[in-house]
């Protein structure tokens, strides 16, 4: 069970997320301080440590729209925020994946801030309101990397084995 | 069954007679570009090879292009850093399509690439930045990852697990009206599909008008193709194509022109008439919500921008010096034009447009991302209006989330820097 600390519309952006004026900034270890920082109020929560690991962000259509910057991904993942959103815009997407922060697609999803919620890998239930959101499967494409536990574990397992038969070679 | 352009090219690139939408592969990379985001993707890169007792080494040095544009000259000692660690990682791995902040070549990633003659029709490119959909305009599979996949592909030299895409043919039939741009067709389709209406798809254009455009303006288009959230953008290979790559880019060795299959399935079918389009805006504060310039009422701009990888070619600052020549910028605005690349920039100095736009009272700035971004050159006040050619006007994107941006083409931008407010081309200022 996961308590919904912020609910944002469509379309938000990689601006919103992590604004480009912090882009200098890249590694995932620095990234988290600038998560969301437009919004100060919701930044200064998420600073002060009072947001718990695995709460949920819920969102519209097309959520993290806009550049390929991989903060945004990391800056969330950071927090180990869970996004539930109606859609994904697709760098976004792949980027999440790739570095395991938690993301799910709920097309139908209604929630409100400080609502309880209960994911599961089918369905998301709003235990405040009692209703049921169907869950949509991930890409299909990108699950040996999600079972990897990410995109570099998957690839170092790869280059290790390349390197192995190129020796048997 | 046919193939589409991007089926086909990702056939080529993973060795098979065909490929179908919804596949996974894993084509091999022709071209991997970042720009200062490399600093990332060696970090990535690094953390891949981590306690695997193998040396850090990219697949091919060749294959890789890295490009300073977004923040140059660094406006942080943070900034210089990095740019430094990349220089040495560079130089380290022997990467040779390597631009430094130089007045002889540097640019903006999306321009170099092209007029360098790094991408050739039928190849798969990736990009560490979203409008990589750009080099679609040469007939290639271009588009966007993040710096750990990246990191990736440094490593194995393909694209792991990529579903092959459905595509969304673009069909653009009449011709444009003088004063309508490439620009205005790219944010009417936009404003038409929504902001994701072409997600996880390619925008594939066709049709006489796309026949008539030059590589500048199918560079545009395919540029922004990806704020209708496309994979990438793509116009099937021809004649201009051609011209462009043996002329301007200096290609010399072998380039394949194909298209798609006549019969190839497409996903939607869209079909434009632009003899009717008038020139368009995208208000605040997303690229969809896109008006005819007639439609948009009296706003009054503070800063105009003209440059970036959408409308900071030749063609584009020709067009803004043939409206402002001998014209003033009207008081209380200023405008900062930055050209796409130092090449761009030689060639508008001699041909006098540097000169027209500086005399009217505009504020050249060297080649780069500039204020694209909102990191430097050229913020924005609480409160304050920017009308600018660039592609994205999302909250705080120039850098303050309390001020607006609209995106326009150049002939709106340079018609409104004489009157102060967003005009016509059509009607011109006062
Ligand atoms: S000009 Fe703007 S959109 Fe283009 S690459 Fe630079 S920051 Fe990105």
């Amino acid at each position: 069970m996961a308590r919904v600390v912020l609910k944002l519309g469509d379309d938000i952006s990689t601006d919103i997320i992590y604004p480009g004026r912090f882009m200098a900034t890249v590694l995932p270890t620095e990234t988290p301080q600038y998560a969301f920082a437009d919004f100060p109020e919701f930044n200064a929560r998420l600073k002060s440590g009072e947001i718990p690991p695995g709460s949920v962000v819920v969102a519209g259509k097309n959520f993290g729209c806009g550049s390929s910057r991989e903060q945004a991904a990391s800056t969330l993942k950071g927090h180990e925020l869970v996004i539930v959103a109606k859609n994904f815009a697709r760098i976004f997407l792949q980027n999440a994946i790739n570095l395991g922060l938690k993301v799910v697609v709920c097309p139908e999803i209604e929630a409100e801030e400080g609502d309880e919620v209960e994911i599961l890998p089918d369905k998301v239930i709003n235990k405040t309101t009692g209703k049921e959101f169907k869950v949509e499967p991930l890409p299909k494409a990108r699950q040996a990397i999600i079972d990897a536990g990410g995109l570099i574990p998957y690839t170092r397992k790869l280059l290790l084995e390349k390197a192995a038969s190129r020796k048997k070679a | 069954m046919g193939l589409t352009m991007v089926e086909k090219i990702l056939a080529r690139a993973t060795g098979r007679k065909a490929v179908r939408a919804g596949e996974v592969v894993e084509p091999k990379v022709s071209l991997a570009m970042s720009h200062e985001n490399a600093a990332l993707v060696i970090n990535q890169f690094l953390e891949i090879y981590k306690d695997t007792g193998l040396m850090p080494k990219v697949w091919d040095p060749d294959k890789i292009a890295i490009i300073f544009d977004h923040r140059v000259p660094a406006e942080s000692s943070k900034t210089a850093t990095n740019q430094k660690k990349i220089r040495e990682f560079v130089a380290a791995q022997k990467i040779k399509k390597f631009h430094d902040i130089r007045g002889d070549e540097g640019g903006i990633c999306h321009q170099i690439l092209p007029e360098n003659g790094y991408i050739l029709p039928g190849t798969v490119v990736v990009g560490t930045d979203s409008h990589t959909t750009s080099h679609g305009a040469l007939g290639a599979f271009s588009f966007g990852i993040g710096a750990t996949e990246m990191a990736s592909v440094w490593t194995l030299g393909r694209v792991l697990n990529v579903e092959v895409p459905r595509t969304i043919k673009v069909v653009a039939t009449g011709k444009f009206q003088r004063h309508v741009l490439p620009k205005d067709f790219i944010l009417y389709l936009i404003g038409l599909i929504t902001a994701e209406g072409a997600n996880f798809k390619v925008l594939e254009y066709h049709g006489p008008a796309i026949e008539k455009m030059d590589i500048s303006g199918r560079l545009t288009v395919c540029n922004m193709s990806v704020e209708a959230g496309a994979t990438s953008g793509i116009v099937p290979p021809d004649r201009e194509t051609l011209r462009y790559l043996r002329e301007e880019a200096g290609v010399k060795g072998r380039i394949d022109i194909f298209g798609p299959d006549p019969e190839a399935e497409y996903a939607r079918i869209v079909e434009i008439d632009v003899s009717d389009l008038e020139p368009m805006v995208a208000c605040p504060h997303t690229v969809d919500n896109v008006k005819p310039v007639s439609k948009v009422g009296k706003v009054k701009v503070n800063q105009i921008v003209i440059g970036s990888c959408t409308n900071g070619r030749l063609d584009d600052l020709a067009v803004a010096a043939r409206i402002l020549k001998g014209k003033k910028i009207a008081r209380g605005v200023r405008m900062l034009v930055f050209p796409a690349s130092f090449r761009i920039y030689q060639q508008a100095l001699k041909l006098g447009y540097i000169a027209d736009l500086v005399k009217a009272g505009a504020v050249v700035m060297n080649p780069g991302c500039g204020c694209c971004l909102g990191v430097h050159q050229g913020a924005l006040g609480d409160g304050e209006v920017a009308l600018s050619t660039t592609n994205r006007n999302f909250k705080g994107r120039m850098g303050n989330p309390k001020a607006e941006v609209y995106l326009c083409s150049p002939a709106v931008a340079a018609a409104s820097a004489i009157t102060g407010y967003i005009t016509d081309p059509r009607k011109g200022g006062k």
